[in-house]
């Protein structure tokens, strides 16, 4: 019965995601990208981690993808002019990529069906919710935490350093 | 102690020569000469006290030795710098140190007007230090460095005048002509260590007798090597050729170096290994008469050159084969003792040549000097004193000492030793007397312009010094009532050898290698002393000097064109005077050979070969680069891409 | 219930097409957002085994995911700005400087 849902939604996912990847214009593919995360929240909200779902739309869907629009708007890009597709003298190299991949994924889905997972257990109430993650987060995951302000400090720092003109 | 002064005795010339040669131009000349002398000077004064304090030494010490500090510990080789200071080197250290001592007196006046006075000096100084080590190491390596520095202050002191071509090429012959001789010392040092496991000289000499057969081959091959180094650095046959070409150098160089101390340099090592020649007769056999054949042949070629110093230098190899002689039948005392006298006169003789040079301005050919005793009177009476000293007339030294080794030769070695030794002294007597009348005597053919003058006092002061010296020399060596001369006693301890228990080793030796000993008891009898024979030989080598002498007086100032007569169209004469065509054979043989393949090692070897080869490294390097580069495109996708190419790869590859 | 192996394959399937897009397209934003898919693609592979094995372990990392996804797209798009400013284009084609 969930995986009624599950399917469409994950096609919708692997389109969009196709659509961010072949489109022409970068707003399309922004916009087409917006929508792909969206459509994980759905799926991760559908595996009961509310928090995490949350967090994507905030933080991906709301924060990062604005940026990227933002960027791409000071920017002013147009649709790309030629083909989307590889440069002219390598068209055999994306062929062989191309290839490469789908062989990839291909092996990746053999072994996994192959493998013997045990059956899904029925999760507590509490799996995914605000008061369990921020009780890790807080008590054996501290340090992380804390690291990883210290990295967002230095993200700051360095985008400020970096976009700014140069003093002449 | 007094003793305990040995080390600073070769200091001095070495501080000397340091400070001469980085401060020589600053000081002035004045401070250089004085510098010089006075170093070599302080050296005679502690050798002087060095001696007294050996004659004060305790009843049980033999030798005494003195190690400044341990100079090799590499596995069983032990070598120290360490000096040895016995009645051998006694002898050495002081006529090494007092005739350098007025020689470098002598060239204050001489080299007097030289821009690179100071240049002079410090190689004269650094060649006393290299003597001195020579003669006072304690052990086989000491004494090769010592060697080797005499052949390269020699190298130095020839090729003084490098402006002139020919100075140039004769320090290099010097020095590769030496080479050889030092190669083949080096490989007996070596040899020696192989067989005795040590190279100090006393623990050689000690274990010398225990440790190798009588006549074996071992001990024949290692001091045949040893004799060969010592033809190379005393200019015997075959290694002498150097020695004439050498008279380009200074005349204080051929007097300090070519007459008084490297050249016996050779002598002294063989002395020093006099334990190890008496255990091989064959060698010593050898030596006697590549010495005797020596005499003789530089004795003829000296009796045809004109240049001054060649007859010299001739005449040096010459007596100098005359102390191989000695030393070859056994009379070592007799070698030393002619040593030392012929240090005296031939020192004195080139010095008076120098002055000579130097009054006439610069000439060196007999042919254009004459009727000179007027002009320089102090030079001519000690020029004539040294001449006298050398022809054998007795109360002079060298009557002494050449008559004590022809005695020898007569009594200890064979008949055909004496008489080669005797008509060198002929010889001997006949061209040092033409030397002194073509030079002294006559009329003068000398230059017309060139001003002659006596020599300053601080040219003639050594020349007479020297003229005493070869004079009184021969007291050393007077036979006294009873038992031998002093310095046979004095260098007694040092050259002592008890053949009778030598053999009585052998016999043991040769018993555990399982072979049977020959006859020996030939050689343990004792050969009488017969006084009546030697005052005869003694009548008889006067009378021989006198004859030579006299025919010398005939053709040069009684009959002037006799000489001409005699040797005019004779192909005989002009071999003798082109030096018996020794070095164009040498040339032909092995010096132009040798330049060849080096020649050819260079162009074939070197330049396309090891040079093709790094350069074609280089360019396999540079081809492989070429084709590498491709994937340096600066595409930043195609770095990604093979990125993830090797990520799936990775992928397949693991699962 | 959705089976692990669903989830597996569809971040797999994702993360492919994030490849892709990383190696095909020659604008340097769009390359960017398909390394942003290619993150939310081990989100959801993270996520799935955190169901399976009633974990909260995997969450946290989600979180620590986010988070250097965030610094990272501050960051990258900083450096295509000033990119940008030197050479008016977005062609990563263009920029080959480094060429050997």
């Amino acid at each position: 019965m969930e995986l009624l849902i599950f399917y469409p939604i994950a096609l919708l996912c692997v389109a969009l995601a196709l659509a961010v990847v072949l489109t022409r214009n970068p707003i399309n593919s922004a916009m087409c990208l917006i929508g792909m995360m969206l459509g994980l929240a759905i799926v991760f909200a559908f595996t009961q981690a509310h928090f995490i779902a949350i967090l994507q739309i905030i933080i991906y869907a709301g924060a990062i993808m604005v940026l990227f629009m933002f960027v791409i708007m000071l920017l002013n890009l147009k649709e790309d002019s030629r083909s989307w597709m590889a440069r002219d003298k390598n068209k055999l190299l994306t062929g062989l990529t191309a290839v490469l991949l789908v062989g990839a994924v291909y092996k990746f889905i053999d072994v996994i069906t192959q493998t013997d997972f045990k059956a899904p257990q029925a999760v507590p109430d509490s799996f995914g919710t605000v008061a369990l993650i921020g009780e890790f987060l807080f008590t054996d995951f501290v340090l992380p935490f804390e690291v990883a302000s210290v990295l967002l400090l230095a993200a700051m720092v360095g985008a400020v350093v970096l976009a700014k003109n140069k003093l002449d | 102690m007094l003793l305990k002064l040995t080390c600073l005795i070769p200091l001095y010339p070495l501080i000397g020569s340091i400070i001469n040669g980085f401060f020589g131009l600053k000081i002035g000349k004045r401070m250089v000469g004085l510098i010089a002398c006075g170093s070599v000077a302080l050296s005679f004064l502690t050798t002087l006290l060095v001696f007294i304090g050996f004659l004060l030494r305790p009843e049980d010490m033999a030798t005494f030795e003195q190690v400044a500090f341990s100079w090799m510990v590499v596995g069983d080789f032990n070598v120290d710098f360490g000096f040895q200071v016995d009645q051998l080197s006694l002898v050495m250290m002081t006529f090494v140190t007092g005739v350098g001592f007025l020689i470098h007196v002598y060239s204050i006046g001489y080299m007097h007007e030289e821009y690179s006075f100071y240049r002079f000096f410090s190689y004269l100084n650094l060649f006393m230090f290299a003597m001195l080590l020579l003669v006072m190491g304690n052990n086989f390596l000491l004494m090769f460095i010592g060697w080797e520095g005499v052949g390269c202050c020699s190298y130095f002191l020839i090729g003084y005048y490098f402006e002139k071509k020919s100075a140039c090429d004769a320090g290099t012959k010097a020095f590769v002509v030496n080479r050889v001789g030092d190669f083949a010392f080096l490989l007996a040092i070596m040899f020696i260590f192989n067989i005795f496991g040590t190279i100090d000289f006393t623990d050689v000499m000690h274990a010398a007798p225990e440790t190798v057969v009588y006549g074996g081959e071992t001990i024949t091959i290692i001091t045949l090597l040893l004799f060969v180094g010592a033809t190379g650095k005393s200019a015997q046959i075959p290694l002498y050729t150097w020695l004439p070409d050498a008279m380009e150098g200074p005349t204080p160089v051929s007097a300090l170096i070519h007459a008084a101390t490297m050249v016996t340099a050779g002598v002294f090592m063989v002395v020093r290994c006099s334990v190890l020649f008496n255990l091989a007769p064959m060698t010593m056999m050898v030596v006697a008469f590549v010495g005797a054949g020596t005499a003789i042949f530089a004795a003829t070629i000296g009796m045809t050159q004109f240049d001054i110093k060649r007859v010299l230098a001739y005449s040096t190899c010459s007596q100098i084969g005359y102390m191989f002689l000695a030393f070859g039948i056994g009379a070592y005392t007799a070698a030393i003792f002619h040593m030392v006298t012929h240090a005296f006169f031939k020192a004195c003789l080139f010095l008076g040549s120098g002055s000579v040079i130097h009054g006439v301005g610069g000439e060196q050919d007999m042919r254009k000097m004459g009727g000179l005793k007027t002009e320089m009177p102090i030079t001519y009476a000690t020029f004539l004193v040294a001449t006298l000293a050398i022809a054998g007339i007795p109360p002079l030294s060298g009557f002494f000492s050449k008559d004590e080794i022809l005695y020898h030769s007569l009594i200890d070695g064979n008949v055909i030793l004496w008489g080669m030794g005797i008509s060198a002294a002929l010889l001997t007597a006949f061209y040092m007397f033409r030397l002194v009348f073509m030079t002294f005597h006559g009329e003068s053919r000398v230059d017309p312009e060139v001003h002659i003058h006596e020599s300053p006092t601080v040219m003639t002061m050594p020349l007479v010094i020297l003229a005493a010296l070869a004079v009184g020399g021969g007291l050393l060596g007077i036979p006294l009532i009873h038992g031998w001369n002093i310095l046979h006693n004095w260098l007694a301890p040092v050259l002592h050898f008890d053949l009778a228990s030598a053999l009585s080793h052998s016999e043991h030796l040769l018993h555990e290698a399982g072979e049977h000993a020959p006859s020996w008891s030939h050689l343990l009898v004792k050969k009488e002393h017969s006084t009546l024979l030697e005052i005869s030989l003694m009548i008889f080598s006067v009378v021989v000097g006198i004859t030579g002498i006299a025919f010398a007086y005939v053709c040069y100032i009684k009959k002037p064109d006799l000489p001409e007569k005699l040797t005019k169209g004779q192909w005989g004469y002009d071999i003798v005077k082109n030096k018996y065509l020794v070095d164009e054979l040498y040339d032909e043989t092995i010096v132009n050979p040798t330049v060849e393949v080096s020649e050819l090692l260079w162009e074939k070897a070197d330049a396309e070969g090891i040079d093709g080869t790094v350069n074609g490294v280089a360019r396999v390097i540079g081809w492989f680069s070429k084709r590498a580069r491709v994937f340096q495109s600066g595409f930043v996708r195609n770095y990604a891409l093979f990125i993830a190419i090797g990520f799936v790869g990775l992928l397949l590859i693991s699962f | 219930m959705v089976p692990l192996t669903h989830y597996l394959i569809f971040s797999a399937v994702l993360f492919a097409i994030g490849v892709l897009g990383v190696l095909i397209r020659r604008n340097v934003i769009v390359v960017f957002m398909s390394i942003e898919i290619m993150l939310n693609a081990v989100n959801i592979s993270l996520l799935g085994f955190d169901r399976y094995l009633d974990q909260s372990t995997g969450q946290i990392f989600i979180f620590m995911v986010m988070c250097v996804a965030a610094a990272e797209v501050s960051i990258g798009l900083a450096i295509i700005i000033s990119l940008f400013r030197n050479k008016p284009t977005v062609n990563l084609d263009e920029f080959n400087i480094l060429k050997g």
